[in-house]
């Protein structure tokens, strides 16, 4: 076997294109969860499955390049996405004591 | 060493004193210091002059470098030659004779300390300017002075007039100031230096365009400062100031600088003819145009301010013509007859309660015979009545004036006859007669006519005691025997008596004709009468276009129109910009998401087609 066609998959086989597709599958979950759900700690999660899908394209990629940055950059986003966590889940708890809902459309006071 | 730092210093620290915690002295301290400060001074002038060998090299003081950078050196020097002295006696002398007078003449005014802090100031300026040792010091002394008779003629501030003259001078001597800077950067360039010394050793190798250059520059200097045609109309709107000032700054020492300023440049200009003759002419013109104005004027400090702006243009003859020691010595005996002419004055106001105009004085001489007589001492050596000061000075200028241009000579001597009836016409309105004003005059305190007395005798005896060509002949050449001078002498004597035996008969004896004789001449007293409108003439010419200029082009125009705007139209571009842009903050936060997830497609896509990233 080439090096090329070494590269071309993972070790057990699966082709990186499975993986990024999956990536960008649960992206697209994400991105149209973010956009249409109202429900604040939906739109939460879906900030968050944003992040582990860009997490799983970094890791395919570090694998296939053999390259640790891939695994670094990971890391990161985990540490951030862990303090978004504190904080967000923060102002939501305020945001529902302030205002007794959830439903992202009626915070809109930075209105023009 | 001679210690001359203590000279200016002893006023400075008057100044400060005075200055500081003036507000919270007492009147007797104020004076102690004020006074005191000057007299140790002129004591400390008398104690170097004695102790001088006044060799042919002036005494040269080094205290720090002041500027340095490159070849170019100015420091703060003190240079004293027998001119320098001459000059520190006549300002320490008559300077402390003069805040004597003061001390009885403000003894009632608002602001007492402030006065005499000024006058203090004043006088270490004074001396700095006299004392220099290079043109950049002489310069520092030069603006000190102008400040002080700012501060000086708007002491009375709330005065809108008062405040306004003060204003005019400071205005029209930045004019004169110009020049002078010209003349110091033109030194600079050619010389490579500002020291005395250096300039006046190189000054007779250098081509004679530059040195008419300089010297024409510093001439400007010198009309802005010393009141010569075409700017001497701030001198009489000076006279808004209390009239010791108007004693010592405008008539004995600030307005003779620029003489001094001429003939401590004497080297540069008497290689410059052109520069010579300009000189000889202006003070001529000065002398006579102004002495036109005296013969109208009805406020007596008028009268003698034209006087002070007429003699000095005597003195610029002087200098013109080549005499310079005759120059130096007509500003000496000035200060002595025109002090006192000045504080005369004063003591006449005072007597009358304020009162300037001379129409409603008269008959004083029985109400103040102390000032009647010391006036006369003064009145009669201005007119030029031997042997009285203003004679010998007067006949050393008007001689060299012959030798050099007889026509000049013959306007010298029809001015020195204006000059005589003009003063004695004020003595006559003022003293003779019947009183005409309100009130009851008295005679002024001792402690003003005190110094009017020592000044008295200065002006009789001090032109023939103090013979300054005599003292300075090794500085500048004595004046060369003139043929018929004797001649000369008499017919300036003559010319002086006459003016006097007209204001005689005009105002003493037939007291009607004054009325008929402007009544006849009507248009041409009117001229006179309103100064031949020269204040009207420069507020049409230069002032008002300047303030429409200013207004139309420099306000309106460019700053309201272009900078304003140029302001103005960001912030409200921006603000339209920011308008528009607003309309997208829908406060919507999946609205706000909508724009991230659409601009993250636009950014992918314009990365795409650009070709990716590598």
């Amino acid at each position: 076997m080439n090096p090329a066609g070494a590269l071309a998959t993972l070790n057990n086989g699966v082709p990186i294109s499975w993986y990024l597709t999956l990536s960008a599958v649960l992206f697209a979950i994400g991105v149209a969860g973010f956009l249409f759900r109202r429900n604040i700690i939906t739109v939460f999660m879906c900030i968050e499955l944003m992040l582990n899908a860009v997490n799983l394209s970094f890791v395919a990629f570090a694998h296939q390049h053999r390259e640790v940055s891939g695994h670094i950059f990971t890391f990161f986003v985990m540490v951030v996405a862990a303090a978004e966590a504190a904080v967000g889940l923060a102002i939501i708890l305020t945001v529902f004591k302030n205002r007794s809902t959830l439903n992202i459309d009626d915070v809109d006071t930075l209105k023009n | 060493m001679h210690k001359l730092w203590l000279i200016p210093a002893l006023p400075f620290i008057g100044f400060l004193i005075n200055g500081i915690l003036g507000r919270k002295l007492p009147k007797a301290i104020i004076n102690a210091v004020a006074c005191g400060s000057v007299v140790l001074a002129f004591i400390w002038v008398v104690l170097v002059g004695m102790g001088c060998d006044w060799g042919a090299t002036p005494l040269h003081a080094h205290y720090f470098t002041w500027i340095k950078s490159g070849v170019f050196n100015v420091g703060w020097d003190f240079s004293i030659d027998k001119l320098t002295m001459i000059m520190l006696m006549i300002v320490t002398g008559v300077g402390s004779l003069i805040h004597i007078y003061a001390t009885g003449y403000m003894e009632h005014e608002e602001g007492y300390y402030r006065f005499f802090a000024y006058l203090n100031l004043f006088m270490y300026f004074m001396l700095t300017l006299v004392l220099a040792g290079n043109y950049l010091l002489l310069f520092v002394g030069w603006e000190g002075v102008g400040l002080c008779s700012y501060l000086l003629i708007g002491f009375y501030f709330v005065k809108k007039s008062a405040t306004t003259a003060g204003n005019k001078a400071f205005i029209v001597n930045r004019i004169g100031d110009f020049g002078f800077s010209l003349a110091m950067f033109l030194i600079v360039v050619n010389f490579g230096t500002l020291d005395f010394r250096r300039v006046f050793a190189a000054a007779p190798g250098k081509p004679v365009e530059i040195l008419t250059a300089i010297a024409l520059l510093l001439l400007v200097g010198a009309t802005g400062k010393s009141a010569q045609i075409p700017l001497y109309v701030w001198l009489p709107d000076a006279m808004e100031g209390p009239t010791p000032v108007s004693a010592l700054i405008h008539a004995a020492t600030m307005v003779t600088a620029g003489v001094y300023m001429c003939a401590r440049s004497a080297v540069i200009f008497t290689h410059a003819p052109i520069a010579m003759e300009t000189v000889a002419i202006i003070g001529l013109a000065t002398a006579v145009f102004a002495a036109t104005i005296g013969l109208a004027q009805n406020d007596i400090k008028k009268v003698f301010a034209y006087s002070t702006v007429s003699q000095l243009g005597y003195m610029f003859l002087g200098v013109g013509v080549g005499a310079f020691s005759a120059g130096i010595w007509h500003l000496m005996t000035h200060a002595f007859f025109k002090a006192l002419l000045f504080l005369g004055a004063g003591s006449v106001i005072h007597a009358c309660h304020g009162e300037q105009d001379m129409r409603h004085m008269g008959g004083l001489k029985k109400y103040a015979p102390i000032t009647f007589w010391t006036l006369v001492c003064a009145a009669l050596a201005i007119a030029g009545v031997p042997p009285f000061a203003g004679f010998w000075s007067k006949d050393a200028i008007l001689t060299a004036a012959f030798a050099h241009a007889p026509w000049m000579y013959w306007v010298g001597v029809i001015t020195a006859g204006m000059t005589a009836f003009y003063v004695w016409r004020a003595m006559f309105m003022t003293f003779f007669g019947e009183y005409r004003g309100h009130g009851h005059p008295h005679e002024s305190p001792m402690s003003m006519w005190g110094p009017l007395a020592v000044l008295a005798v200065l002006s009789t005896v001090g032109g023939y005691f103090l013979n300054v060509p005599q003292m300075l002949s090794g500085m500048f050449p004595l004046p060369e025997e003139v043929p018929g001078e004797s001649m000369l002498m008499i017919v300036s004597i003559t010319a002086g008596g006459l003016g006097i035996l007209i204001a005689w008969y005009m105002y003493v004896v037939n007291t009607a004709l004054p009325e008929k004789i402007t009544t006849s001449l009507g248009g041409l007293y009117t001229l006179v009468y309103n100064k031949y409108f020269v204040d009207e003439i420069y507020d049409a010419t230069v002032v008002r276009p300047l303030i429409e200029g200013s207004t139309t082009v420099l306000w309106h125009a460019v700053d309201q129109g272009v900078i304003d705007g140029t302001v103005n139209g960001v912030g409200l571009e921006s603000r339209r910009i920011g308008g528009v842009l607003k309309l997208i903050q829908s406060g919507n936060i999946r609205s706000y998401a909508t724009w991230v997830v659409l601009g993250s497609v636009v950014l992918l896509l314009i990365m795409g087609f650009a070709g990716g990233v590598h």
